[in-house]
């Protein structure tokens, strides 16, 4: 019997087994990372803004189900280069329709996961940011942070 | 594939006695639909004609309150009602209908001797023992006992094949610990505890053994008192029976020492303007309008079990535990947690790699399977065994061989959906 079903659509699992800019940001200057204790589903965010507002880079990683790591690529990839304002303005309604496929309660927490991880990743800067110019930071300073 | 041998009961008859087991799911316009496979009986099981009879039978001809009434309907609601804790305590070898407590489940019943003999017993440097297997229910309320009381809860380790590491209980029993509270059989991994040693061994050293029986007594031969445990939980969904009622064994002495629970109606001997005096057991655990009907449910539900047999249930379900390692081994990238099937009761959880529990309990719905994903309420265990979440099927007597090939069949298929490289190739 093939699998055919909305929810898993060639769209969403190509996010979900290609997904964008899975990985840690380059010169990050805001992270967040947040999770779904009823799934177990965690996202990390991690943004290099610049001076300016814009969102030069952003990437995310994470582990939990085809929904959760499948929207957050989707998310990352619609944010990246976006000015950090049109991102706070991004709603969760937005991020739901962003992925399109109709969702149960308990699918809409996995598929808002990354928004929710993303809303706060805006607002929190890391601790030793490095300025824009400078090189980038020793690969062990990021593996502590992640 | 060899084929198991049938069960000593009718198989085929009892499922008709179970009107959900014929469920077709997802049936639209242009598909017929597909029929239920009912795997997720280590949440709640179904119940059959004779359950639901019993309830509406009661609704219809037998209700009032109990214990209250000077009438023919308040005798019969009571009479029926005490006839099925009578049945309880039969059922799980206990020697008193006394020291059978109703309370509304599993999680009522711990909170019960959390709060009344923990609050009255426990004290600062006290040590509490769980194990690291423990449901969510046997967790919080000795956590919440630990901070009223200044007790400590300390946690027995399990091996990474998911068995109780008993060689690590004679260091963690020590002087200062007061209870052990254990599962009976581990609502994720299947693992069935020995209990006997265990409560030996507390004894030996002076503390009190809780069993949290939600997993066991639905599933096997019980005696509290080859047990010699002092409390034994249980829900009545879980074998068969209305939510809403479970069941509190304890030692007589323990039970009469206790002071009450919860206050109000019914667990009084009398009430005076300065105070009150507790009635005699059981109704002194039993305060308020007690789930008279879901006991008697759980009462029918017992007779029906008996009728089959619980030896001839448990013989079954470690067939199909069996089965399902056998059928499941051939799925590429599954692991299964917890100990082998001759260890196990008929529980199956497992981790798919490059798979979500969530995504494979999604679409084995699709095929009407339904399975458990997540942490099973059972987030320490899951970190201790270093997996987010897991998933799980667990069966019941009325379940068939051929629901477990459709399980292995869902899961190869799920897994071969996720290997893009073969998506993309077809």
């Amino acid at each position: 019997m093939p699998i055919e079903d909305e929810l898993y659509q060639e769209r969403i699992l190509d996010h979900y087994e290609e997904p964008f800019h899975r990985g840690q940001c380059p010169a990050a200057t805001h992270a967040h990372e947040d999770e779904n204790p009823l799934c177990g589903d965690v996202v990390r965010v991690e943004l290099a803004i610049e001076p300016d507002g814009t969102i030069r880079d952003a990437y995310f990683s994470g582990d939990g189900c085809c929904i959760s790591q499948a929207s957050a690529s989707m998310l990352i990839e619609r944010v990246n280069g976006k000015p950090v304002e049109e991102v706070k303005a991004f709603s969760g309604q937005d991020m739901l329709q962003l992925f399109g496929a109709k969702l149960t309660p308990n699918r809409q927490k996995c598929c808002l996961l990354a928004w929710r991880a993303l809303q706060s990743a805006v607002y929190s800067p890391l601790p030793a940011a490095p300025l824009p110019a400078s090189p980038r930071s020793d690969p062990a300073d990021e593996l502590l942070r992640g | 594939m060899k084929t198991a041998p049938a069960p000593a009961f009718d198989l085929q008859r009892v499922r008709s006695d179970f009107p959900i087991l014929s469920s077709v799911l997802h049936a639209t316009g242009d598909r017929p639909g597909v029929p239920l496979a009912y795997l997720d009986n280590a949440a709640t099981t179904q119940r059959p004609r004779q359950v639901i009879r019993a309830i509406t039978d009661t609704y219809e001809q037998h209700y009032a309150n109990v214990h209250r009434g000077i009438h023919w309907l308040s005798d019969q609601s009571t009479d029926l009602y005490e006839e099925a804790r009578s049945k309880v305590q039969q059922f799980i070898g206990a020697s008193t209908r006394e020291e059978i407590i109703f309370t509304h489940g599993t999680t009522e019943s711990i909170n019960l001797v959390a709060r009344s003999w923990g609050d009255a017993n426990l004290k600062a440097g006290d040590e509490i023992l769980l194990t690291e297997l423990e449901h969510h229910s046997n967790i919080v309320p000795w956590q919440q006992a630990a901070a009223r009381t200044g007790a400590s809860v300390r946690f027995l380790p399990i091996t990474d094949d998911g068995l109780l590491n008993l060689d690590a209980l004679d260091e963690l029993l020590t002087p200062r610990t007061r209870i052990v509270a254990v599962a009976a059989v581990s609502n994720v991994l299947g693992t069935v505890n020995p209990i006997e040693e265990i409560v030996a061994r507390a004894h030996a050293a002076g503390a009190l053994v809780l069993v949290d029986a939600a997993q066991s007594v639905p599933h096997q031969h019980t005696d509290v008192q080859a047990w010699g445990a002092d409390f034994v939980v249980f829900s009545g969904h879980k074998m068969l029976g209305p939510t809403g009622v479970g069941v509190l064994y304890g030692r007589r002495e323990l039970l009469e020492a206790m002071p009450p629970f919860l206050g109000g109606g019914s667990m009084i001997e009398r009430v005076t303007t300065a105070g009150f005096e507790p009635a005699e057991l059981p109704a002194k655990f039993e305060a308020g309008t007690p789930p008279i009907v879901s006991a008697i449910g759980l009462g029918a539900a017992i007779d029906y079990l008996n009728q089959i047999g619980i030896e001839a249930i448990h013989a079954h379900e470690r067939q199909l535990c069996e089965q399902a390692h056998e059928v499941l081994s051939t799925v590429p990238g599954l692991r299964f947690l917890g100990p082998p099937p001759e260890r196990k009761s008929g529980i199956v959880s497992f981790v798919m790699e490059g798979v979500h529990a969530h995504d494979i309990a999604q679409l084995l719905d699709r095929q009407g399977i339904a399975v458990r994903a997540g942490h099973h309420c059972a987030m320490p265990l899951h970190k201790r065994l270093k997996v987010n979440a897991s998933t799980r099927a667990s069966f019941y007597f009325y379940n068939t061989p051929a629901e477990v090939e459709r399980l292995g069949t869902g899961l190869a298929e799920i897994k071969q959906f996720f290997s893009r490289k073969k998506r993309t190739a077809q």
